[in-house]
């Protein structure tokens, strides 16, 4: 179930595929200034034709299908492989690589159970209140109940309920979405831009910051997603520029009349860091100060009652700045931030470190140089367009080399939404559920946190990092297969797997007919020999081979353990 | 080889060097250390990442010009019989409030105090600092290993248990990564594959654990069946050692929360007797840009917690402490002046724990440089006085037993000479 494309949209995605795509073949080998004279036929016949051209590979075709499902989503589910290639690899990365035309409506229609994740930050500040501190004092006193207190406001009221809805829709379009490298690249720039939802004011914040400053342009400009993210309230909440001022700035008033305000470097540094030109990009200390200055005034109306964006003159140093080079002339006001996004967008340090880090995501731990060069390239030449940036790395001999194959260790979000998708497994929506639980979302997001990755609750700002190194070790293979075992149990609360429909018609009497079937629709025919034989000797026990009760009854496959096995398989383990 | 697999190799060579098929590594290791007196001391490292703000931690109160930088976050001169000023340790130095868990242990002098301890390398990138103090080469990326990993493995008469290296959390924290196997564990109980308790309860577990054990036995060698194999005999071990069953005794209380959870699983491990060596645990929320408080506060309420559960394990663990040192840690300190937020930022010395029953407790220890502006490095931060490593070599050296020649920080040879002197 790859694409279901609805007749009416059908000539008018192609259309838009076919151009962006042309644009984007263009764009890998010629400069910006070309693409536009490039000739961009339309494409209205119903078989789209690839506008991408892939490299020679040693790869076998089914291998790179897998590979892309792997890399340019979060797994293959029954039947994907056969559907890409169908419809061709190259015209399945087009579509991919412009999501806007690909049909989502079941993706679209699970989200509308999270209605937090529609709605603006005033919004939600306004219908998901702080409790009441009284409220609260009554509680501690043992004045009024846990139970009163439940009543008067319900947990699925309380603000903790927002990000609660964007864990569960997270995993829900993770696994169910058809844009499956749209997700990966909001996952991606999320991390790149993190922020932390038990910071303060963030939790009213981060959903509306998900859905406004990053979603719109993951594959979009980087000046735009750079701007979006330096504008958003969540940002600034969480690497504390709305506080930072001109130094010894007295607030004239409101509640915090006659406080001495001054600067913040937060947010200066991290901009630098860990958003554009990297720890090595080559800034001083003296940048990050000038930096921080020309963001002073960059705020937040009312953080725990409005909440949105706000350039407060006033608290803006209106000094001169000079940063990486360049002057700031005095008296910029807002226009100092705006320079400074420029400035560090176009910076070739920062070509490199987004190249480096999407390399690293997409290819190999160890990113090969010479893409990472020409991924920089791409960047510097498009002046940072993302999507061509990602055509230059998925087109890339190196992307579909035999050492990329396979040689990389999935996160704890891939390995459970891949797992779900290999098993076809269905998510129970909140309402199904029984209105308070936030569904399988929810508890597939809660498996994501015991594996090491809870779900926008990074507290540094650098994010989760994107290495084998990092997932590997004893206790998260552990918990690994004890989250196999558990869904193919169907333990996990609001998640349902069909293991008869996976396996289908093998026969149950017949266990390696039925492991058979297993490793050809979860592994791909990607178990080596010795993972086979190691499953095939598992078969001889008695507890895998479950007997009936009737002793001399024909053998019946414990299909739940051996597909727990399988996906905690070190093969699967890799994406 | 491709780009991808270098440390995989170098964890699957060593594997492979080890000569080790399916048999449980813990045996290999036992083998090796046959004659080996049996060894008991533990070191526990806490990490408090984020940067703790060392100057509020530990109040610098007679410094001149202390109050005067600090502004509205500075905590107040200790007043005797006030439980909300500085609890003064030595006339100039004083312990937040919120730390007075830890003044028994000052009295009983089995806590030493480093102040002014940081890092040579000037960076202020809590991920870099981390790092450097991690790998134990400031300035140097491209360390592959931690400095307690390699200090594990230098020392001749290591123990062979799987629970040489334990770290609490889903994560491997640098420190730990190399060549020696440690353990990442998120939770005691968790560690272990789960029972499927929907039926055939009691079979189903040796079953699936058999088969994943079987999977990654492989012969392949690389990083997933290198940790493979290491979990199942870790899994073994801890099943017959059973560290769940010893509770708190002396009437210890771990408050609420991560560090808490973790010392206290710690304590657990040391009893169960897994011959465990070296403990990793950490605490975050110190990175205080704003408003982080005095003598309450945000910052009060971490510091709070931070000591409640070292002093609980401090109860808890009794006489066994003669055999732990507890060192904590953190990437740098923050700036001396109060920032535009009643906060701080990044700055550079901070000061580092030392607590145990064979510290040389009850003192400060290492030079103070003071906070005049002169003073101050790069006229901002606390400078150091004591690098970071001499204190970990120290530790290493004269507590776990680490050959003073091991290459613990490599191109930096630990000097006796220059230990700060916390252990007797």
């Amino acid at each position: 179930m790859v694409v279901k494309p609805r007749t009416r949209s059908l000539a008018a995605s192609l259309c838009l595929l076919a151009f962006t795509g042309a644009l984007g073949a263009a764009c890998s080998s010629a400069p910006p200034k070309s693409q536009a004279a490039a000739p961009a036929a339309p494409q209205v016949t119903p078989t789209a034709r690839a506008s991408l051209i892939l490299p020679a590979s040693s790869l076998t075709e089914e291998q790179r299908i897998v590979h892309v499902l792997n890399r340019l989503g979060y797994g293959p589910r029954p039947g994907d492989v056969e559907r890409v290639r169908r419809m061709s690899l190259a015209v399945y990365m087009d579509r991919q690589l412009a999501p806007a035309g690909i049909p989502d409506d079941r993706a679209q229609d699970a989200l509308l159970a999270y209605p937090t994740l529609a709605m603006t930050v005033p919004e939600v500040l306004h219908a998901y209140p702080e409790p009441d501190p009284k409220v609260l004092a009554k509680i501690q006193s043992g004045e009024m109940s846990q139970q009163e207190m439940r009543q008067m406001a319900p947990l699925e009221r309380r603000p903790a309920r927002i990000a609660v809805e964007l864990q569960a829709a997270k995993l829900t379009r993770a696994v169910s979405s058809e844009r499956q490298l749209q997700e990966v690249m909001v996952d991606f720039w999320f991390n790149h831009f993190n922020v932390d939802a038990r910071k303060g004011a963030v939790k009213w914040m981060i959903a509306d910051y998900e859905r406004t400053a990053i979603r719109p342009h993951a594959l979009g400009k980087f000046r735009d997603l750079l701007l979006a993210t330096a504008q958003h309230p969540a940002m600034l909440f969480y690497l504390d520029n709305w506080m930072s001022t001109k130094a010894d700035l007295v607030v004239r008033a409101g509640p915090q009349k006659g406080r001495q305000m001054g600067l913040n470097e937060n947010y200066g540094r991290e901009i630098m860091e860990l958003h554009t030109l990297g720890v090595d990009g080559g800034y001083t200390q003296k940048d990050i100060i000038e930096v921080a200055r020309a963001f002073t005034g960059w705020t937040i109306d009312r953080p725990r009652e409005h909440g949105t964006f706000l350039f407060r003159a006033p608290a803006h140093d209106q000094g001169e700045k000079r940063i990486l080079g360049h002057v700031l002339v005095p008296g910029g006001g807002m226009a100092d931030g705006l320079r400074v996004i420029d400035i560090l967008s176009r910076h070739p340090s920062t070509a490199r470190f987004v190249a480096t880090k999407l390399v690293r995501r997409f290819v190999s731990d160890e990113p090969p140089p010479a893409l990472v060069d020409r991924a920089a390239r791409t960047f510097r030449e498009t002046d940072g367009d993302i999507r061509q940036v990602m055509i230059t790395i998925v087109s890339s001999p190196e992307f579909f080399s035999p050492e990329a194959y396979r040689a990389k260790i999935k996160s704890p979000l891939e390995i459970v939404a891949s797992s779900v998708r290999a098993l076809d497994g269905e998510l129970v929506l909140p309402a199904a559920a029984g209105g308070r639980q936030a569904g399988g979302g929810f508890s597939l997001a809660q498996q994501v946190g015991k594996l090491g990755e809870p779900l926008y609750q990074q507290q540094p700002p650098t994010g989760y990092p994107d290495v084998a190194d990092a997932w590997v070790n004893t206790g998260a293979l552990l918990n690994r297969m004890n989250f196999a075992l558990g869904l193919t149990a169907n333990h996990v609360p609001g998640v349902r797997v069909d293991l008869g429909r996976v396996v289908g018609a093998a026969d149950r009497a017949q266990p390696e007919k039925v492991l058979d079937v297993l490793l050809v629709s979860v592994l791909h025919g990607q178990a080596t020999p010795e993972t086979r034989r190691v499953l095939v000797a598992q078969l001889d026990n008695p507890e895998i081979i479950r007997a009936t009760a009737d002793d001399r009854g024909p053998a019946n496959t414990d299909v739940e353990k051996l597909a727990a096995l399988v996906l905690g398989s070190p093969e699967f383990q890799r994406r | 080889m491709g780009w991808g697999t270098r440390r995989s190799f170098m964890k699957g060579g060593a594997l492979a060097l080890l000569g080790l098929g399916s048999v449980p590594r813990f045996l290999v290791r036992a083998a090796h250390a046959e004659g080996a007196a049996a060894r008991s001391k533990v070191l526990i490292a806490v990490f408090q990442r984020g940067a703790v703000d060392g100057l509020t931690m530990v109040v610098p109160h007679g410094d001149r010009d202390y109050y005067g930088a600090r502004g509205s976050i500075a905590v107040a001169r200790p007043v005797a019989g006030n439980l909300e000023t500085t609890i003064d340790l030595d006339g100039f130095f004083g312990l937040h409030p919120a730390m007075a868990p830890l003044k028994p242990l000052w009295d009983a002098k089995q806590l030493a105090i480093v102040h002014a301890c940081g890092s040579p390398d000037t960076t202020r990138s809590h991920f870099d600092a981390q790092d450097y103090m991690e790998s134990g080469t400031p300035g140097v990326k491209t360390t592959q290993d931690g400095w307690l990993a390699r200090g594990l493995l230098a020392e001749p008469a290591g123990s062979a248990s799987p629970f040489r290296a334990v770290a609490m959390g889903s994560q491997l924290p640098r420190s730990l990564r190399g060549e020696i196997g440690a353990v990442a564990m998120g939770a005691v109980a968790d560690f272990d594959v789960k029972q499927d308790m929907g039926r055939m309860a009691g079979s189903g577990t040796v079953n699936a654990r058999r088969g994943f054990e079987s999977l990654y036995e492989q012969g392949v060698q690389d990083i997933l069946h290198g940790t493979g194999r290491e979990t199942f005999d870790a899994v073994k071990m801890l099943k017959a050692a059973n560290p769940r069953r010893f509770a708190p005794e002396h009437g210890a209380q771990y408050p609420r929360g991560k560090l808490g959870d973790s010392l206290k699983q710690i304590a657990q491990l040391i009893k169960a007797n897994v011959g465990l060596e070296v403990a990793f645990a950490d605490m975050g929320g110190w990175d205080t840009h704003a408003n982080q408080g005095n003598e309450k506060g945000q910052l009060a309420l971490r510091f709070a917690e931070f000591s409640q559960s070292l002093a609980a394990l401090s109860r808890d663990l009794g006489d066994r402490m003669a055999d732990v040192v507890v060192l904590t840690m953190s990437e740098f300190g923050r700036t001396v002046r109060e920032n535009g937020n009643r906060g701080t930022d990044h700055g550079h010395a901070t000061a580092m724990l030392v607590l145990g029953g064979g510290v040389r407790g009850g003192r400060m220890v290492g030079g103070w440089p003071g906070l005049a502006r002169e003073q101050l490095y790069e006229g901002r931060d606390l400078a150091v006085t004591t690098d970071f490593r001499h204190l970990f070599a120290e530790v290493a050296v004269r507590h776990l037993g680490v050959p003073p020649t091991a290459p613990l920080f490599p191109g930096f040879p630990t000097n006796p000479a220059k230990y700060p002197g916390v252990l007797v």
